[in-house]
């Protein structure tokens, strides 16, 4: 029934003037738009910072397309991308649940897990190198020489640490959006499970995560375009080393532009970044369903 | 160390660690940089920009006496952390924003400053003014020099890189601190045998990696060589020195010659000065800036004289003299060209006037900093820090060749590529060879 009234509805009745949309289209023009114009602009320039910019054709973007450096940050990009959303999201999934529970110690249990969520990225990553520092870190400060690992230092650890750090800070958020989603779902569905003999683990998977196939759609589009973002945490933590193992593509551009100063080849890696981060929103919003306005709660 | 030495050295850590957050912002700083800080033009009173730590309170009083001198030639003094300020300070000039005071190191960011217009010869001021050419070390004045012309005046102190080191772990050890590199490569034994790392390096902030390099290519090869690399002569990676500087290192950390993950250790927060310390490492490489950090953060260090320093050893059959230093021979002041008349007349009477006062000079030396001006010895042998300080002023005096930290030196690209390319020698992700490719390209550009 909804399917057909809501299309001839729009037409007929007038919703809200377009018009309100206006200032956020007037920022979203100056702030995103236009500098995106700017940096497609600029990838076919060559251009220090200093001097005159100078147009150079597809030069920035043949030097960006040979450069293995490049390939190596979509590549770690990807890594990370794929690894924070392995860990991340069971893990917010079974926390977002467990702390919709309307329990006193789940409450407070979950202001515990919350609290990352108030601290920046650069102090997390201060905090996190100072921990991780093999001479007078955590390992010395407890006493455990085990810990004492070369976890910002070897190449092939590095990385996951990184994803680690990045766990530790986002899964508080990914919670809190599952804790709404899980409180959402109206508990007349439970009570008829639990009529038909289901078992808390038969709810959670035939109600529970049904129920929340659009959170998880949300949830998953901003890990994964997230990952494109990160910058500030792994620039203060490892600064992209060691070597190149943590230089993923925002913070490649960005030491390829204001450290390098080649802001040609930086623009041309803006580019990529935005094509690449459009191309994964997309791709999410297809698997979730064309339509995604759909009731999951016909029958309630 | 016990946790309040720890804390103190936590707090120099602080403000590197600090600088770094802070040039994460700079992306978004350098927007509101072109619209609101520009204090270049209008104001009437010439602008500075200086940098956190090190000469911060030196410079801030040096140029408060000024001002109050001189109430009609006043300079309007900024203070930034030192990554921050570098990307800040060339997006400001790059939109002829920048200040009249230009902070900086000579070498590649100086000549890309000079090749866009954007800072002003001084080499007309100086013919004027002699007494100004002539109160610097020589040495010194010719890293502000561009194609014959002089657009930067050294503005501070002279730090060369030295090899530090733990005098009671060689007393304990027996040993005395290495003169020739085969002399340091049999130490490594020794130490490790102890349970010492031989040498701590903080590889995990890259740039501490390449003062290595950059010792062993001089004394293997002589400043030539890096003056070709320098001159972007095609090729000029590949001169043996190179490859065998680059050898050496990875002998060395083949050998076990750093500490256990030095990979993960920061020398922007002191860690590496902490372990030669504590004693857990027996030597460390590091800029002539390391004593006047130990001043302010760990004065036990110099009282006890736990701390001694030597220069580089030598390398067996190598060209270089031993007298060649490398390092950052001063920072420097740049005026902007864009600065108007009366921020000029400000700023060339600070330079002349004003800097290297009696005062100002004194002060520097009291913070445990050699001056690079000629004709101090007496007031730096009058200095509690007198073993130091003249150590550095006659190696500083006496040398020849001060070569600038490579990675000041070169284009920002070269330098970019260099240290991550030499983080991957010390790691031995790629052999001399594949580096010496790698680096010739950045060249050929």
């Amino acid at each position: 029934m909804a399917d057909t009234s809501t299309p001839l509805r729009r037409t007929h009745e007038p919703g809200p003037s377009g018009w309100l949309a206006a200032p956020a289209l007037v920022m979203f023009l100056a702030f995103a738009l236009v500098p995106l114009g700017i940096v497609v602009f600029l990838s076919f320039t060559r251009w220090d910072g200093l001097g005159p910019i100078t147009f150079d054709g597809l030069g920035s973007w043949r030097r960006v397309v040979a450069d293995p450096a490049t390939t190596n940050a979509l590549w770690v990009t990807a890594k990370v991308m794929v690894f924070s959303y392995l860990v991340q999201t069971p893990v917010s999934l079974l926390l977002g649940v467990f702390t919709a529970g309307r329990q006193r110690y789940r409450a407070l249990l979950a202001v515990l897990y919350f609290l990352p969520l108030l601290l920046s990225s650069a102090a997390i990553a201060i905090a996190f190198k100072a921990l991780l520092d093999p001479s007078f870190g955590f390992s010395a400060g407890v006493g455990i020489p085990a810990l004492a690992r070369n976890w910002l230092g070897d190449a092939d650890l590095a990385l996951f640490v990184v994803v680690a750090v990045i766990a530790w800070q986002f899964i508080p958020f990914h919670t809190l959006i599952y804790q709404g989603g899980v409180r959402q779902i109206p508990a007349s569905l439970y009570e008829a499970a639990q009529i038909d003999g289901a078992g808390r683990v038969r709810q959670f998977l035939n109600i529970t995560l049904p129920q929340l196939k659009y959170t998880i759609i949300t949830s998953s589009t901003l890990m994964a375009v997230g990952s494109l973002a990160y910058f500030d945490l792994i620039f203060v933590l490892t600064g992209g080393g060691p070597g190149e193992a943590t230089r993923l593509l925002p913070l490649h551009m960005y030491l390829t532009g204001f450290q390098a100063s080649d802001m040609g080849a930086a623009s041309a890696l803006g580019v990529i970044l935005v094509a690449v981060g459009l191309a994964v929103a997309l791709l999410l919003q297809r698997l979730g369903g064309r339509d995604r306005s759909a009731s999951q709660l016909e029958g309630v | 160390m016990d946790s309040r030495r720890l804390g103190r050295l936590r707090r120099l850590r602080t403000t590197r660690t600090a600088a770094s957050v802070l040039s994460a912002t700079a992306l978004a700083l350098t927007l509101t940089a072109c619209g609101s800080a520009g204090p270049g033009a209008g104001t009437g009173s010439a602008t500075m920009w200086g940098l956190n730590g090190g000469d911060q309170d030196v410079l801030k009083h040096s140029v408060d006496t000024w001002n109050k001198a001189h109430p009609d030639e006043d300079i309007s003094l900024d203070f930034f952390a030192n990554d921050a300020y570098k990307t800040k300070v060339r997006t400001a000039v790059g939109a002829g924003k920048g200040p009249t005071f230009i902070y900086g190191w000579g070498g590649g960011v100086l000549k890309s400053y000079v090749d866009a217009g954007q800072a002003a010869d001084l080499s007309p001021y100086l013919a004027r003014n002699p007494e100004v050419r002539d109160r610097y070390l020589p040495s010194v004045l010719d890293n502000g020099v561009v194609g014959g012309k002089t657009y930067a005046i050294p503005n501070g102190r002279a730090q060369p890189i030295l090899l530090y080191f733990n005098r009671d772990v060689f007393a304990r050890a027996g040993a005395e601190p290495p003169r020739t590199w085969s002399q340091l490569m049999a130490l490594v034994p020794k130490f490790k045998k102890m349970g010492i790392a031989p040498f701590a390096l903080g590889g995990q902030s890259k740039w501490p990696d390449l003062m290595w390099l950059e010792y062993l290519v001089d004394r293997i090869g002589g400043p030539r060589v890096f003056a070709d690399i320098v001159a972007n002569k095609p090729g000029a990676w590949s001169h043996p020195a190179v490859t065998e500087a680059l050898t050496k290192i990875q002998q060395l950390v083949d050998a076990g010659g750093f500490a256990d993950s030095f990979t993960s250790s920061a020398a922007d927060n002191g860690a590496d000065l902490a372990l030669v310390h504590t004693g857990k490492a027996a030597m460390v490489v590091q800029g002539g800036w390391l004593y006047q950090n130990m001043k302010s953060a760990l004065p036990e260090a110099i009282e006890n004289r736990t701390i001694g320093w030597t220069t580089f050893p030598t390398v067996e059959g190598g060209k270089g003299s031993p007298a060649n230093l490398v390092g950052n021979p001063s920072n420097y002041w740049s005026l902007s060209s864009k600065a108007t008349a009366s921020q000029r007349k400000a700023a060339l009477g600070y330079l002349k006037n004003g800097m290297f006062s009696e005062a100002h000079t004194q002060e520097l030396i009291d913070s445990g900093a050699v001056p690079v001006v000629k004709g101090i010895k007496k007031r730096l042998e009058a200095s509690q820090d007198k073993d130091f300080l003249t150590f550095v002023y006659e190696l500083t005096q006496r040398t020849r060749n001060f070569t600038l930290s490579w990675d000041q030196a070169l284009s920002p690209a070269q330098a970019d590529a260099l240290l991550v390319n030499l983080d991957q020698i010390f790691l031995k992700k790629i052999d001399p060879h594949q580096f010496t490719a790698r680096m010739n390209a950045t060249i050929e550009e």
